[in-house]
């Protein structure tokens, strides 16, 4: 992308003192909604970002072609455009193309062009017998990889990911994120620290129509990169927090795992708490930790990671990043900060701080379990397998 | 013929401190002290010196200095004081040289070439006084995946050691250290909860009852083996190379091997302990595929079973055939590895350092795909905590330490360990020698040595922000070269500082 770090932050400082802020709703009876609430809180929480990246993901945004794979791609110049729309023609189906709407805005200076394409993916020109997720997610990285000036950043069914370089106000603006309707809203205002703000690097990060908002820095990341590489995830945005989502659909998706499970690998307990668990607990963290110990994520953070069905809030396990998670009625609320949640929402049926490592799931109504669980674990119990 | 070599140390006296007490000529197994009653004088045979300074160290009125021999032929950058010593003991000998110890030469070491990552404002450091910082540390086969099935979290039994910290003792036989050195060991593995390495030599009956803290080794000498010796400990090693002397077997001469010994190694008495440089069932990957799964048949799939070789050209390639032939865990043994006895020619000359080595392996494992099959454990030369924290970032699991865990006994590298005289007591079979060493006082220093390097890595963990060293493995943005060309930048997988 375009050298934007020089453009939204001139004076090229060090440090501005600010944090990332996250924030994330959910309507558990599936009710679409309006992001007034979303844009209203990210933006009461300006003063946590420093106008290098923000961005929002929205669940149940294209209810008329809920089956097709919606590809939200930024190019750099039209070049980058018609050498990936060749890609395109040759590799999906294409039902539908628009440039993304924009309403520019005097703040956001110099965007890449942003497309979206509504996709199935061909099956004849590939000699394997591989399911559509892992057919789009290929092609996602190599697009990502070898086209210069193209980036795919969001690949989901019936979802969308709007981001880019500027406050979260700035870039709700930009994309008229008020005329979109979802159930889950997830959004993220940056302060990058550890790379340039870039278009794509901006939160939410996403893999199909898994996306993760991250607060903190990920010091478990050469860890987790190089793991994540053994199963063909190409790292490729430049960002610590785009292993969480690739992790997670790494785990539920192609391991079939279930969200607290995955949650689990993320911040088991220290292994002096599982000495004292009883044998069953025991063997189960033992299992997680022995396999997936080098997903174990360390360092700060605070994430919201969501996907059809389900929005997550969680941090690490010694609680390093602030997370505070509110219900009124059927509606879930985690932000940063209470603030947030209380300027849309004064009355609260309940508000708490979430324990480290100690994820809040909230589910559509109807779907298995309870709509919203707080750290609860669902397996019943583990089994030695000879081999 | 008297030899025609300068001694290499000088043994300095202050006549003025020296009490005629004669511990020094007590002390010195080399026989460079005896005394002159006529005279009250204490004589020296310097050319017998080997700098152990047990001497110096134990004389009660600091008398004795052992320094460098200030004598010099005729500096030559080409023909140095140990190029023609060495040339002319061969002349008068006409064999190989032998030395004990690690490779001496200044290669460059590619630890003290890296540094390490702290966390700043962005990403706190921890406080390992605060907070819990973990080493523990599982070796064996890891599943690619977990499943569900009808609501149940399936586990593969895949068998496993577990250590408190990644730090173990390397193999040392019996035979090869003293049997105070090997009990210490022992001891020092089961308080601390890591593992020590019987090596090649076999594993006396006592010791057994620390079963849970020991690794058998199955050498091409097979000595020692039996089926309980085996099902007994908690994991078998099969060695092929050691990383001192790779290609090339070893020997235990007969005058070692007392009746201890020769029922340990179950082997005559006063016989050599020939252990030759191929086992005589392994030609090839698969025959090592054969005798991994026989000795998982023999212990019943409960045991990992561990491959270790010397770090040499083509490792990569080579641990890749291991692992798929079935290794639970891979121990590469880098250049500066120590051993017993050497030729020196082959110590000096042969090999790789562990650290490119060691970097090379866990990437083509992973770009295998096949890096969870097995666990990687390296040695050679390993000198402290630091060392280790890099080592595990580069994508070892944990370590294995022998000259380090020998100094902590009191070995002061003097390389004579081929002697059978070592006057610390480690490396001999005398019975006056090896009583020098208390298994109990071994024991302590042993434990304190592990437990100061645990707490040093938790620190290193602490500045790093990370809590869990599994997050550490392998994680080589945590490393930066300094010093470094880029093909070595690019074996390491690191970046150089600054970047």
């Amino acid at each position: 992308m375009k050298n934007l770090s020089r453009v939204n932050n001139p004076y090229n400082d060090d440090k501005v003192i600010s944090q990332c802020s996250i924030f994330g709703m959910m309507n558990t009876s599936g009710k679409l909604i309006s992001g007034m609430q979303c844009i209203t809180a990210i933006t009461n929480m300006h003063e946590r970002g420093n106008g290098l990246g923000a961005g929002f993901a929205i669940y149940g945004i294209y209810p008329d072609r809920p089956d097709d794979y919606a590809l939200h791609i930024m190019f750099d110049t039209k070049i980058s455009r018609e050498e990936t729309e060749t890609y395109l023609k040759r590799l999906f189906d294409i039902s539908f193309a628009e440039e993304v709407p924009i309403f520019p805005t005097e703040s956001i200076i110099n965007p890449p062009y942003i497309y979206r394409y509504f996709v199935h993916p061909k099956l004849k020109d590939t000699h394997e017998i591989v399911d559509e997720d892992d057919l789009v997610t290929r092609r996602v990285f190599k697009i990502n990889t070898s086209i210069e000036g193209a980036f795919v950043f969001s690949s989901g069914k019936n979802m969308g990911v709007f981001k880019g370089v500027g406050f979260p106000e700035e870039i709700a603006q930009f994309f008229g994120l008020e005329h979109y309707r979802g159930y889950i809203w997830t959004s993220h205002g940056r302060f990058p620290t550890n790379t340039q703000g870039w278009w794509g690097g901006a939160h939410p990060l996403s893999l199909l129509d898994w996306t993760v908002v991250h607060n903190g820095e990920i010091s478990s990341y050469g860890a987790n990169r190089r793991f994540l590489e053994m199963y063909g995830y190409v790292c490729t945005m430049q960002t610590d927090t785009e292993v969480v989502a690739y992790a997670v659909d790494l785990l539920e998706r192609k391991h079939g795992l279930p969200i607290e499970v995955v949650m689990d690998i993320f911040s088991p307990p220290v292994w002096e708490q599982i000495d004292r668990m009883n044998s069953g607990d025991r063997k189960y963290f033992e299992a997680i930790r022995n396999t997936y110990g080098s997903l174990l994520l360390n360092g700060p953070f605070a994430i919201i990671v969501a996907h059809h069905g389900e929005m997550i809030a969680h941090t690490d396990r010694i609680r390093l990043r602030p997370m505070v998670a509110g219900i009124k009625g059927d509606t879930v609320y985690a932000s940063s900060e209470e603030s947030a949640i209380r300027l849309v929402c004064p009355e609260l049926d309940k508000v708490w701080i979430p324990t480290g490592g100690h994820p809040v799931i909230a589910r559509l109504k109807g779907t298995e379990g309870h709509d919203v669980v707080e750290g609860g674990r669902e397996i019943p119990g583990t089994i030695v397998m000879e081999v | 013929m008297r030899t025609a070599l300068l001694p290499e140390f000088s043994v300095v006296r202050d006549e003025n401190r020296c009490i005629q007490c004669r511990v020094c000529e007590r002390q010195c197994s080399f026989d460079v002290y005896s005394y002159d009653a006529g005279n009250n004088l204490m004589v020296h045979r310097e050319e017998n010196c080997v700098a152990c300074q047990r001497c110096s160290v134990l004389c009660p009125t600091n008398a004795l200095v052992i320094k460098m021999n200030d004598y010099t032929y005729r500096p030559n950058a080409n023909w140095t004081r140990e190029s023609i010593s060495d040339l002319k003991k061969q002349a008068e000998t006409g064999g190989v040289l032998l030395t004990g110890m690690g490779c001496d030469k200044p290669l460059k070491n590619y630890w003290d070439h890296i540094l390490l990552n702290a966390s700043q404002v962005t990403n706190p450091s921890i406080d390992p006084l605060r907070e819990p910082m973990e080493l523990r540390t599982r070796l064996g086969r890891k599943a690619d995946h977990l499943e569900i099935r009808n609501g149940n979290l399936e586990v593969p039994d895949y068998p496993y050691v577990d250590l408190s910290t990644p730090i173990m003792f390397g193999a040392m036989s019996y035979g090869a250290i003293s049997y105070n050195c090997f009990k210490s060991l022992a001891q020092a593995a089961h308080e601390v909860g890591t593992m020590f390495n019987t090596g090649e030599g076999g594993w006396p009956r006592e010791l057994r009852k620390f079963g849970t803290n020991t690794i058998v080794q199955c050498a091409s000498g097979r000595f020692g083996l039996d089926l309980e010796y085996f099902n007994d400990a908690a994991m078998v090693e099969i060695k092929i190379g050691q990383g001192a002397k790779p290609g090339i077997g070893g020997h235990l001469p007969g005058e070692k091997v007392s009746a201890h010994i020769s029922q340990t190694r179950m082997i005559p008495m006063g016989s050599d302990a020939i252990s030759p440089a191929p086992h005589h069932d392994i030609y090839s990957i698969e025959d090592l595929q054969m005798l991994v799964h026989a000795l998982k048949e023999a212990t019943d799939y409960r045991k990992p079973v561990s491959v270790k070789i010397s770090a040499v050209h083509n490792a990569p390639a080579i641990a890749s055939g291991m692992v798929r032939a079935g290794a639970d865990i891979i121990v590469i043994d880098g250049v500066r590895g120590g051993t017993g006895a050497a030729p020196k020619i082959l110590r000096d000359n042969v090999g790789l350092p562990i650290e490119l080595a060691l970097a090379a392996v866990d990437t083509r494992l992973r770009e295998e795909g096949i890096r969870n099959w097995a666990s990687l454990v390296c040695s050679g030369g390993i000198r402290n905590s630091s060392d280790i924290f890099k080592a595990i970032a580069l994508g070892a699991d944990a370590v294995y330490i022998g000259t380090a865990a020998l100094m902590a006994l009191g070995c002061t590298v003097c390389q004579k360990c081929y002697t059978g005289k070592c006057a610390w007591g480690i490396t001999t079979q005398d019975p006056y020698l090896s009583k020098r060493v208390n298994p109990e006082i071994g024991t302590q220093a042993l434990v304190n040595l592990l437990r100061a390097w645990s707490l040093e890595i938790k620190e290193m963990l602490g500045c790093a922000g990370i809590n869990s060293i599994e997050s550490v493995r392998g994680n080589r943005l945590q490393l930066r070269g300094i010093g470094l060309e880029d093909w070595e930048l690019g074996v390491l997988g690191i970046r150089g500082a600054g970047q």
